[in-house]
């Protein structure tokens, strides 16, 4: 590599934000090479965004702050180049699909630079059409962005930095809002990308083993502003660097280090399918044989049953064909499947945004057809996916207290109520803060809260972990499961996140093409390749592992993992004297 | 929100003209319709603009709620004009025809009422090139429409970027209605009016920091991909002129120059029956 000249190079870079104290990034000396595909890791605030930032130029251009050291992209100083000038050399795909679907059309979209170039209309529709050939989606190019899918707008955003022939493909966190398939489809084309394009890769995301699907040159893990390691994955694998620096180990890793197994780079640890097995397998299997699980306790009593619900939104087309389940009383379940098959709509009418075509929804055995929206509300709390999208009030206490004051609840009553519901949720020291003033997961609670408050027999979720790292989807988690427990709420989660899945709800249901294709043992779902294909999920790697050990229960086996995963989690938070 | 009036795409005469040939349309022909009150015209472009709305293909679905609200706002401003100037047909026409006196002011004479019913068939000459315009004008097209009469990008480019926004944030409303009104917001009827606002403005909060949050990834998106870099840009979406075009340019500018000629032609932008 020493005769190659890098496409990146940080040299004693540190950079601090103008409306922060302390620099964001401290000293970086990081090299990138042509062609190389490397992954950049590291928990929410670690700094990995701010790097990447920094290669397109929007820090210092629409970021001020100060910078030291030097940085070289392409041979430029993005300082100096502007945010223009890096945009011929390094394409950036931002995480939010939607948001950045600018054109009205697809093609239109991906013209989108050329025609800020003022290229002709003739060489403009050329390019667009080679573009979109190269990402699959020439055969989209009049449809509007509202009738694509996710996985399908993120190609477009593909497309669109791929007409400016960019050097540097650059990927913020590209899986945040992708069903588990898309995410797998999207990782397949980043890499036929880098390989028959020769670009340059660099993806920016936290879900390690979704990334580590097709192989990566290097990754580099940021902690607290430094780098705090520049790897093979091979070897990174092999050391506890990511689990001290809060990113997810890929579940077979930690399984095999749960087992006691000392990972070495030469056995290739990066992909499940092709390791090499054979040094481990038997200190798996006494591992797996000696671990006892305790049986878990359903209840028995039904709370909702949904029978035969049918739904259409326009009467010809429809969305939900005789879905059938029944939750029980105190469980925790998720509610899984591809976007649009039909899992939000499931919550739309158990919570009677909607009303179902045929078919009828009981709660506690009693048709909840006649009552409102309102009335419902008293018994089935639904709470957003972006917390932002639900708060209403300025400051924590009156934002607990609204659905109660709109119910004419009388002040005594509801000042009581409101200060259990926040000790319950560990917001009572906030109760006069304004929420602007909290973080993301501190606001999931206020909005949990608010719904708490009224004392719901059910919660529903949407997402409760979207893009959410490591240490703050365990601590929404362990949350979610404190209030189960305690207050005996059933809880519905409907969530793409398959170790949310896995982890915390025993049981799934699974969504596809508007029917119910499954419900049963979350580790069974995730172990039935055929299921998982049909419902756009991702087998777990500890189906893969426990296969290539030789273990004829897979499910036991990833039960047996779970068990042991949390067990030893709980343990570590508590030593490090855990906020919660 | 339903019945908005929104651009469709569709295959005909209409749709295919270019953006461009359509916006000098709507404009010299809302010009045209303003400046006339020569009935004999008015009558004319009546006549031709319900062609023009049936030959754009609009559907009224499309167009009912909005066309009922220019409706009453036509009611409204006749109204009006008759409570503050009941006599300014007399003025414009100088006669004065009584057909029903109420009181010494408030007459109704034959003038009034003429100047009145050109008024309203002027909204009817502009409100179907209206919905012609906009039920047949691809956004994006009007941007660069708009730019090439002048008009720098950036601000075409904000009525398309709009528009591709709309339904997204209709989506986020529908939602965060929905979840307001499971925590007992009250948004029906059933609430007073005050409670109603106050209730609107628990969804309008999030619905607008949510949008602030949308616009950052938008704009940042948009200046990543080199928008606002030169001086000019060109339009994926233009359509270049064709020979359709041109006739239908060179008609409507002959059309609007020979309206305006027979108005102005004595002199006074009124065409008045009542005196010889």
């Amino acid at each position: 590599m020493a005769d190659r000249t890098p496409v990146i190079a940080f040299s004693g870079f540190s950079f601090k934000y103008r409306a922060q104290t302390e620099p964001t990034l401290r000293n970086i000396n990081l090299e990138i090479y042509p062609g190389e595909k490397v992954l950049i890791a590291g928990p929410s605030g670690s700094g990995k965004s701010t790097l990447a930032r920094c290669i397109n130029g929007l820090v210092p251009c629409a970021w001020p702050g100060d910078i030291t050291g030097t940085l070289s992209v392409c041979g430029y100083d993005p300082a100096q180049a502007g945010i223009f000038g890096m945009s011929k050399k390094v394409g950036t795909v931002l995480q939010d699909t939607d948001g950045q679907f600018i054109g009205l059309t697809v093609g239109e979209d991906i013209a989108f630079a050329l025609e800020n170039d003022c290229t002709g209309q003739n060489e403009m529709r050329g390019k667009v059409e080679k573009a979109a050939a190269l990402v699959g989606v020439e055969q989209l190019l009049a449809e509007s962005p509202g009738s694509l899918s996710g996985g399908q707008k993120q190609r477009v955003s593909m497309a669109g930095v791929l007409v400016d022939d960019v050097d540097v493909l650059l990927f913020d966190e590209p899986l945040a809002n992708l069903d588990p398939a898309a995410g797998k489809r999207a990782i397949e084309l980043i890499d036929r990308l880098q390989k028959n394009q020769h670009k340059t890769v660099i993806i920016i995301e936290h879900r390690l083993e979704d990334v580590l699907w097709r192989d990566a040159d290097r990754i580099i893990v940021i902690g607290d502003g430094t780098v705090a390691a520049d790897m093979t994955p091979d070897e990174l694998l092999c050391t506890d660097i990511l689990s001290r620096h809060g990113i997810r180990e890929p579940l077979y890793i930690a399984a095999l280090k749960h087992a006691g197994c000392t990972l070495r780079p030469c056995d290739k640890p990066q992909h499940v399918e092709t390791m090499n097995i054979e040094p481990y397998r038997e200190q798996v299997c006494s591992w797996f044989s000696g671990v006892h699980v305790p049986p878990s306790v359903a209840g028995t009593e039904h709370i909702l049953d949904v029978q035969h619900v049918s739904f259409s939104y326009d009467g010809t087309r429809e969305v939900l064909h005789d879905v059938s389940f029944s939750l029980k009383k105190g469980e925790m379940t998720s509610i899984v499947g591809q976007n649009g098959a039909g899992k939000s709509t499931v919550a739309s009418l158990i919570c009677g945004f909607e009303t179902p075509g045929r078919g009828s929804i009981l709660l506690n055995g009693q048709d909840i057809a006649p009552l409102s929206v309102k009335e419902r509300g008293e018994k089935i709390g639904f709470v957003m996916q972006n917390p932002n999208q639900m708060i209403s009030c300025p400051l924590v206490s009156d934002e607990v207290a609204l659905g109660l004051k709109v119910r004419g609840t009388d002040a005594a009553d509801t000042e009581k109520r409101v200060n259990e519901t926040l000790r319950t949720c560990g917001l009572y020291p906030f109760r006069h803060w304004p929420v602007s003033a909290l973080s993301f997961g501190q606001k999931k609670r206020v909005t949990i809260a608010a719904i708490l408050v009224l004392q719901p027999e059910i919660i529903i979720l949407d997402e409760p972990t979207a893009g959410q790292d490591f240490r703050r989807y365990t601590d929404i988690m362990d949350f979610l499961e404190t209030i189960n427990r305690k207050l005996g709420i059933t809880i519905l989660m409907i969530t793409h996140d398959m170790h949310l899945m896995l982890e915390y709800t025993r049981r799934a249901l699974v969504m596809s093409g508007g029917r119910l294709a499954a419900d049963g043992k979350s580790p069974r779902i995730l172990s039935d390749g055929a299921l998982t294909d049909t419902a756009h999920l991702k087998k777990t790697s500890l189906y893969d592992l426990a296969v290539r050990c030789g273990i004829d229960r897979p499910d036991d086996f990833i039960d047996t993992f779970i068990f042991e995963d949390r067990r030893i989690r709980a343990a570590l938070h508590h030593d490090a004297g855990g906020t919660d | 929100m339903a019945g908005m009036i929104t651009y469709k795409e569709k295959d005909c005469f209409v749709h295919r003209l270019s953006g461009l040939t359509k916006l000098v349309f709507f404009l010299s022909w809302t010009i045209t319709s303003m400046l006339t009150y020569d009935t004999r015209v008015l009558c004319v472009m009546l006549v031709l603009s319900f062609f023009i709305f049936r030959a754009s293909h609009a559907e009224w679905r499309q167009v009912a709620s909005v066309f009922k609200m220019i409706m009453i706002f036509l009611c409204i401003n006749l109204l009006a004009i008759y409570a503050f100037s009941p006599e300014e047909g007399c003025r414009i026409y100088r006669s004065s025809t009584v057909l029903v006196r109420f009181t010494s002011r408030y007459t109704i004479t034959a003038q009034q009422l003429f100047y009145e019913a050109n008024i309203a068939v002027k909204y009817f000459t502009v409100i179907p090139a209206v919905f012609m315009f906009i039920t047949a004008t691809n956004p994006s097209e009007f941007a660069a429409a708009l730019n090439r009469i002048g008009v720098h990008y950036t601000i075409g480019y904000s009525f398309a970027i709009a528009l591709r926004y709309i339904p997204d944030v209709q989506n986020d409303f529908r939602k965060i209605k929905h979840a307001q009104e499971a925590r007992g917001i009250e948004m029906s009827a059933k609430a007073g009016p005050v409670q109603r606002m106050k209730s609107m403005a628990s969804i309008l909060f999030p619905l607008i920091f949510t949008s602030m949050d949308r616009i950052d990834v938008v704009s940042s998106a948009m200046e990543l991909r080199g928008f606002g870099k030169k001086k000019k840009r060109t339009w994926y979406a233009a359509r270049p002129l064709k020979p359709g075009d041109r006739g239908v340019l060179v008609c409507t500018l002959l059309f609007c120059a020979a309206a305006l000629f027979v108005t102005y032609r004595d002199g006074s932008r009124f065409w008045n029956p009542f005196v010889p």
